[in-house]
């Protein structure tokens, strides 16, 4: 699986940055993260508010911080 | 039998919990003057009429007064805000004329959730879509400086009337100011990439949720919102409360009082620079008010700490060039200094 948090860096980001590599870790899903701070690159996915969350290509969250339990189902069903 | 409880359990935790809240909520703020009072007299036995025990008063009614305020309008402003994406928004936009563009996007400013953080994304992404600049502006504008915090602050520490005035000239600034942009034709000084960029821009999605949801959304934007300013709002009512109580009646009037035209280009010469919000700013403004500074130059004073801040332009930079920085910043200035000065002459 193919993760990426999208965000420029706001306090926000990080926090889902973190978020994400704790429910990644909690749940041993075979997964990269990696966090895109070009702001060309995030428009490609056509976000307009940040922080968003991109799995395998497909934006699944945008503009908020989910709980840890949404996340959770996100990325394991 | 489990299946239910468990869903009990999530409703509690999710939609249920906020409704059951309102009514606490309802009686703890009818009864707020009694409360801070039996606290100041009975509790603490404090002498009435002192300066030390007004002040106390003043900060043990107003912080949960204004926290409570703050509660009830950020819930009720983020159950509306589900109804409005970001995404609607752009497309409701895109095309528009001058004028009735300025106008509207003014208005959805107020009710689309924005986040300073995301001004660069929703600038590229209103531009690509169509958006015409100087509408765009508009809504950049009006999106900081009409917010639920300044609203909730003024009417708490202010009265309504003031509030009024203070979202009506906000929104006649920002539709002013993104038509005059509009009508410059300021259009070649944003950055050159910006018009290159590819945006995989989808049309907004329907957004259909069942109203649960929207409750539980509302709720998470007061945890949210709540969580990241109510230290700003004790620390602000605290320097207002030591003020109150200490500052003599009139100390500023002198310096900052209607008979002196400079009032108002100070107020924004030094608001400028100071990155305050909402909630840190107006309660320390409610204080220069009650001590002598003219209405006019105190709402200017808050409008360019909160419209117009360094670090947004320092944001802002990336997507503009400095001509249409500099149009912007004078543009907004300008506006804001009328206003002062109209209600320095008018009030």
């Amino acid at each position: 699986m193919e993760i990426k948090v999208l965000g420029t860096g706001c306090a926000k980001c990080n926090t889902l940055t973190k978020l994400t590599k704790s429910v990644v870790e909690k749940c041993g899903i075979d997964a990269t993260i990696t966090k895109v701070d070009d702001i060309q690159e995030i428009m490609q996915y056509g976000v307009m508010v940040t922080p968003a969350l991109v799995v395998d290509g497909k934006v699944v969250i945008k503009g908020k911080i989910p709980t840890a339990l949404e996340l959770e189902e996100l990325l394991t069903k | 039998m489990k299946q239910k409880i468990l869903a009990a359990n999530q409703n509690l935790n999710g939609w249920l919990f906020p409704i059951i809240l309102i009514p606490i909520w309802a009686i703890t703020y009818i009864n707020l003057t009694n409360i801070s009072n039996f606290f100041v007299d009975s509790v603490f036995n404090l002498t009435k009429g002192q300066h030390l025990t007004e002040t106390i008063r003043f900060f043990i009614f107003e912080v949960p007064k204004v926290l409570l305020l703050l509660v009830i309008i950020i819930f009720a402003v983020g159950i509306v805000r589900t109804y409005f994406t970001p995404e609607r928004t752009r497309d409701f936009l895109s095309g528009k004329s001058l004028f009735t563009g300025n106008v509207l996007a003014s208005l959805l400013g107020i009710v689309t959730p924005f986040c300073s953080c995301s001004a660069i994304p929703l600038f590229l992404g209103f531009v690509e879509a169509g958006v015409p600049l100087g509408v765009t502006f508009s809504f950049l504008i009006a999106a900081p400086m009409v917010n639920e915090v300044a609203v909730v602050l003024l009417l708490g520490l202010f009265g309504w009337k003031v509030t009024l005035i203070y979202i009506l000239t906000g929104l006649t600034i920002a539709i002013l100011a993104g038509w005059l942009i509009g009508v410059l034709k300021l259009e070649k000084y944003v950055a050159d990439w910006v018009y290159n960029v590819k945006t995989g821009l989808q049309p907004g999605d329907d957004n259909k949720i069942a109203f649960s949801e929207r409750i539980k959304m509302g709720y998470s934007q007061v945890k949210e919102i709540v969580g990241k300013i109510w230290l700003y709002i004790i620390i602000g009512i605290a320097i207002g409360a030591a003020a109150h109580g200490y500052v003599p009646e009139d100390f500023l009037g002198s310096l900052l009082g209607k008979e002196h035209w400079y009032g108002v280009p100070v107020a924004i010469i030094l608001g400028v620079p100071m990155y305050s919000n909402a909630a840190g700013i107006i309660p320390i403004v409610s204080v220069l008010i009650e001590k002598g500074v003219s209405l006019g130059t105190a709402l200017a004073f808050m409008m360019s700490v909160i419209a117009l801040s360094l670090p947004e332009i320092i944001i802002l930079k990336k997507v503009l060039k400095w001509q249409l920085i500099a149009s912007f910043v004078v543009i907004v200035a300008t506006g804001i200094i009328i206003v002062g000065l109209i209600f320095n002459v008018l009030m």
